[in-house]
């Protein structure tokens, strides 16, 4: 596949930033985009130019890292991936692709592609946590029965992996359906519910404080997770809000 | 509650309180305007409407909650776009916005924005008259040569095609805002749960129902007329 990809450069966080073009060539359908944006930077580096930065770990869709809106997408058109699972056999040859950094005021832009994404880290040490006592007296996990429904739900919830898809997809980036999921997760277990109110009205205060929007339930946090988190989440993150708001 | 008014999650849960409001109140206004269809030449219409514009309790405590409803509705929408609008400093180049959420869910502001219009020229050809018979000049007897005013009033005004030409797209936009805004105000208050389908179903019904009922009752005027 012969590629034109239009890259948003940005030397730094203090500098303005640009679209510039770039063709790459003999690209396979079977490379994931990540290992095609390996090729452009060998090429890059090949030319004696600065190689596009961009953020990767795992590239296995877990750890969150791979961020990327391609072609107005967050993580690009696939569905249920992150931009390392993302193939190009999703592109045609001759394609034109544009490639941009998350954007939201919350995730300022730390150089080309990679975001600064620590916000969603301070919203976490806000109240994404339970206290447990581990000095020796640890009850067995087991010990506590949990219905079904609720651990299935926990453990939905506990899939995102915080790379902030929903955030970049929203159009008010709102970070809504990521705090929905870290308080949800640990809302419907008894473990979480001990801190449950403090916890609610902690993580939305961060969230409030970073500069993230209102969500407006457009719904399309949810088509773009790359983990499937429901919007269920976030209308039970309202109702632990108001609980805990109105018990003061 | 110091917290529940100024957070992002009481913005949205009074949005929608305010939407739940307004709702109803399109019901009831729906209610009272299929009667003037009725074939009995506005007599039900003109009872009803009499009993609205005189009933103490709908005039002077129903109203202004009405109008306060309507305001807070409306500035908190502004605000809350503005606010939302800042969230992203630097737009994308290229968003298919398209792929993941409906016309009508990005577009709240501006279906919203040509309703307020359409509720501009709603009160003044409606609501500022009527203001001025009763405030103004003190007239509460709703009568006219002897008859309730009401449905002559109403036929009159509809008489213009371009009124009924922009009352029908005005309600178009009616429709389209509660495509999103009906559900939506059931998710802002935490109401996510196996009725929520049957929900989306029913919100579709009322967000299609009730404008194009409107739009029936702006045309039956105009051509029966």
């Amino acid at each position: 596949m012969n590629l034109t990809l239009k890259i948003w450069r940005q030397k730094s966080s203090n500098d303005k930033g640009q679209m510039v073009e770039y063709k790459v060539s003999e690209i396979s359908e079977h490379m994931s985009f990540l290992e095609m944006m390996d090729v452009l930077n060998e090429q890059l580096i090949a030319a004696g130019e600065e190689p596009v930065a961009f953020d990767h770990d795992c590239r296995e869709g877990i750890c969150g890292m791979c961020s990327m809106y391609i072609n107005g997408e967050a993580h690009g058109p696939d569905r249920g991936v992150t931009t390392c699972q993302l193939h190009m056999r999703m592109f045609n040859d001759g394609d034109t692709i544009t490639i941009e950094p998350f954007r939201a005021k919350a995730f300022p832009v730390i150089k080309d592609l990679v975001v600064d994404r620590s916000s969603f880290d301070r919203i976490q040490h806000a109240g994404g946590y339970i206290s447990v006592n581990t000095s020796g007296n640890t009850q067995d996990a087991n010990a506590l029965p949990i219905a079904k429904e609720a651990a299935d739900k926990a453990m939905d919830a506990a899939t995102c992996i915080g790379c902030g898809a929903c955030v970049a997809t929203c159009k008010n980036a709102s970070a809504m359906l990521f705090v929905g999921a870290k308080v949800s997760q640990y809302a419907l277990l008894p473990q979480g519910q001990v801190e449950a109110a403090d916890r609610v009205m902690a993580m939305v205060k961060q969230m409030d404080l970073e500069g993230f929007g209102n969500c407006t339930n457009t719904g399309a946090c949810e088509i773009e997770c790359p983990k499937g988190i429901s919007l269920e989440n976030i209308a039970r993150m309202n109702r632990e809000y108001l609980k805990a708001s109105l018990k003061g | 509650m110091g917290g529940l008014l100024k957070s992002s999650i009481a913005r949205k849960v009074a949005m929608a309180l305010s939407a739940f409001f307004l709702m109803f109140f399109l019901l009831q206004h729906f209610a009272i305007n299929i009667t003037s269809i009725f074939p009995d030449n506005g007599k039900t219409f003109n009872e009803l409407s009499h009993f609205m514009g005189t009933n103490p309790l709908v005039q002077f405590v129903l109203q202004p909650v009405l109008i306060f409803g309507v305001v807070f509705h409306f500035v908190m929408g502004f605000a809350l776009e503005l606010k939302n609008k800042g969230a992203r400093a630097v737009k994308y180049a290229k968003n298919n916005g398209g792929a993941n959420s409906t016309w009508m869910s990005r577009n709240m502001i501006y279906s919203g924005l040509f309703i307020l219009i359409f509720i501009v020229i709603h009160f003044i050809d409606f609501w500022f008259p009527e203001l001025n018979t009763k405030f103004v000049k003190g007239d509460w007897s709703g009568m006219h040569d002897g008859e309730f005013r009401y449905f002559d009033e109403l036929q009159h005004k509809f008489a213009a095609a371009w009124r009924v030409a922009l009352y029908c797209i005005g309600f178009v936009f009616l429709a389209l805002h509660l495509l999103h805004g009906f559900n939506s105000a059931f998710q802002s208050v935490g109401a996510n749960n196996k009725y929520t389908n049957g929900l989306k179903t029913f919100g579709k019904a009322y967000a299609i129902i009730l404008p194009a009922g409107f739009i029936v009752i702006a045309l039956f005027h105009f051509f029966s007329h």
